[in-house]
């Protein structure tokens, strides 16, 4: 352990390091949903739990300014590992290390609360982000401008059109100085001035040297905007290098078919 | 190195104890605690016109009811019977709103929770604080019945943060508790809620525990956690008296143990929330 800090330590443009990282979900053959099924079922010994590894040893090394994508198709692993990188989730095996603050995006408007106005959802939002009230007063009036809803903001939200909702809750979470930012299929939401602005943001981060993680199913958007690309599949890694190389092999297995799937 | 700001490193391999790392992360994040209080208070009353009032009038409400329905039932020679049950049922829907609300909010951010790192206690806790808030401004009325039934407020008063930093520790635990197991099987909480109501009325809430029988005395009242609580909580302020020195140490112990229990299971299973809400 001491050995490999301070390889970490020696460089220094390494933000995040996956070393032999493998997870696993511990999962009942047949989800057990209620405690009255789970004692039946374990009075009559039918309880089988089965082991499943949404991703085995993964080992990646992500450096400062990076901006990287992630494709693969659903169930390969990537939410997964976007998880582990944001302190969601523990490996069960291998070791995550990340040095600098992350900065998942929620959903727009995730952890909105109807009721509530817009200036309370603001520091609701803010405060499940990790900011205090200070930090949040600060930013009040830049979040707003950007979500351009001064007119609204002591309006509960419930009363708000979800483009409005998804303003707000992409000016409040993106009104940081990240140095790292996960973004999970995200872009594809809002219309396409809205989308327009929020690549403008995306694209003002990396030039601040943040560190970006993209994961699209959209593979324009992973050429257009990445350098460097991974390619998961069953957990494992199966390429990982230039997003053109990977993306091409990538479709290329894919076969003739292209079903793009949604998440 | 050389930068002015701090940056954080996280690494899994070296983490320390569960419980006190979630210590030291609600401790951190205080602010988003004041926040889901802010939000509970603002969003329970929000579309009533009476607002927060509703929360002084709806134990006084049930309170009348039970005067006059059982004043003469249970505890009929009981002198300011109104104050009686009126404290039993401030301690009591303290007690089973935290651990409702601990146990719906966890279940409610769970979609958070697979999302972004907040820390998991968050709900319990502020859940027990919006309760405690419920709880202070319920002895407004409290305090006014007294004084219309003349029940003597005495100095004793300036106790009652004892009996309601216990209750809240008792509230936290089993909140903690409850909202774990909840997390893996749905119908959990709808078995605390019958299990809320049978506990309710094996405890000295509309009762006192002079009317029982003997032979059930000492199983309903020592072996019960609540009973002890709650009658350390009317101690001071419904009876007038120093708190009782077993009491009190009773009560300390059941407290402690309940909420270092509550943590410590919580926390040993908080990790895997993220694969299971």
């Amino acid at each position: 352990m001491m050995n490999e800090a301070q390889t970490g330590s020696d460089n220094q443009d390494t933000v995040i390091r996956l070393e032999a990282v493998g997870v696993r979900y511990r999962i009942a053959s047949e989800r057990v949903a209620t405690f009255k099924e789970y004692m039946i079922r374990r009075f009559q010994g039918k309880i089988a739990l089965g082991d499943f590894w949404a991703l085995r040893q993964i080992d990646l090394q992500i450096n400062k300014g990076e901006m990287i994508g992630l494709i693969g198709p659903n169930g390969a692993g990537k939410s997964t590992l976007l998880k582990l990188i944001a302190r969601v989730m523990r490996p069960t095996k291998g070791r995550v290390w990340v040095k600098g603050v992350v900065a998942p995006l929620l959903e727009f408007g995730a952890g909105f609360h109807p009721d509530l106005t817009g200036r309370e959802n603001i520091f609701l939002n803010g405060a499940l982000l990790g900011f205090t009230n200070d930090e949040m007063q600060e930013k009040f009036d830049r979040i707003v401008d950007f979500a351009e809803l001064w007119e609204f903001i002591d309006v509960p939200v419930r009363n708000y059109s979800s483009g409005m909702a998804a303003r707000l809750g992409f000016a409040v979470a993106t009104d940081i100085d990240p140095d790292i930012l996960i973004l999970d299929e995200v872009l594809s939401v809002g219309d396409e001035a809205f989308q327009r602005k929020s690549l403008a943001r995306m694209e003002n981060f990396r030039d601040r040297g943040a560190t970006i993680i993209l994961v699209s199913h959209n593979m324009e958007t992973i050429l257009e905007m990445c350098h460097r690309s991974v390619w998961l599949d069953h957990g494992q890694i199966v390429m990982i290098g230039e997003s053109k190389q990977v993306v091409t092999s990538y479709k290329d297995a894919q076969g003739p078919i292209d079903i793009s799937d949604g998440d | 190195m050389d930068k002015a700001k701090q940056i954080p490193i996280y690494d899994s391999a070296r983490q320390g104890s569960p419980a006190v790392e979630e210590m030291r992360s609600v401790l951190k994040y205080r602010y988003l605690i004041v926040q889901l209080i802010r939000r509970d208070i603002l969003t329970r009353y929000k579309r009533s016109s009476l607002g927060v009032a509703w929360t002084m009038l709806n134990p006084l409400g049930t309170m009348l009811i039970l005067t006059i329905v059982f004043s003469r039932a249970f505890g009929g020679s009981q002198e300011g019977y109104a104050a009686y049950v009126l404290s039993g049922l401030i301690a009591w829907n303290f007690f089973a709103q935290s651990t409702n609300a601990a146990t719906l909010h966890l279940v409610w951010g769970g979609s958070l929770l697979k999302k972004i790192y907040i820390p998991r206690t968050s709900f319990a806790v502020s859940a027990t604080g919006t309760g405690l808030i419920n709880l202070l401004l319920s002895l407004i009325p409290l305090l006014l019945v007294m004084l219309i039934i003349r029940v003597p407020i005495r100095w004793t008063i300036i106790f009652m943060p004892i009996p309601i930093l216990f209750l809240a520790m008792f509230a936290l635990g089993i909140g903690l508790l409850i909202s774990t197991m909840a997390i893996y099987y749905a119908d959990i909480a709808e078995m605390y809620q019958i299990f809320l109501t049978a506990w309710m009325y094996l405890s000295p809430v509309i009762w006192s525990p002079e009317i029982l029988p003997e032979v059930y005395r000492l199983w309903i009242t020592k072996l019960n956690p609540m009973y002890y609580l709650i009658e350390l909580f009317r101690m001071p302020i419904i009876y007038g008296q120093v708190p009782d020195i077993n009491l009190l140490l009773i009560s300390a112990g059941i407290a402690t143990i309940t909420l270092f229990a509550g943590w410590m299971f919580f926390t040993s299973k908080s990790d895997e929330f993220a694969y299971r809400v």
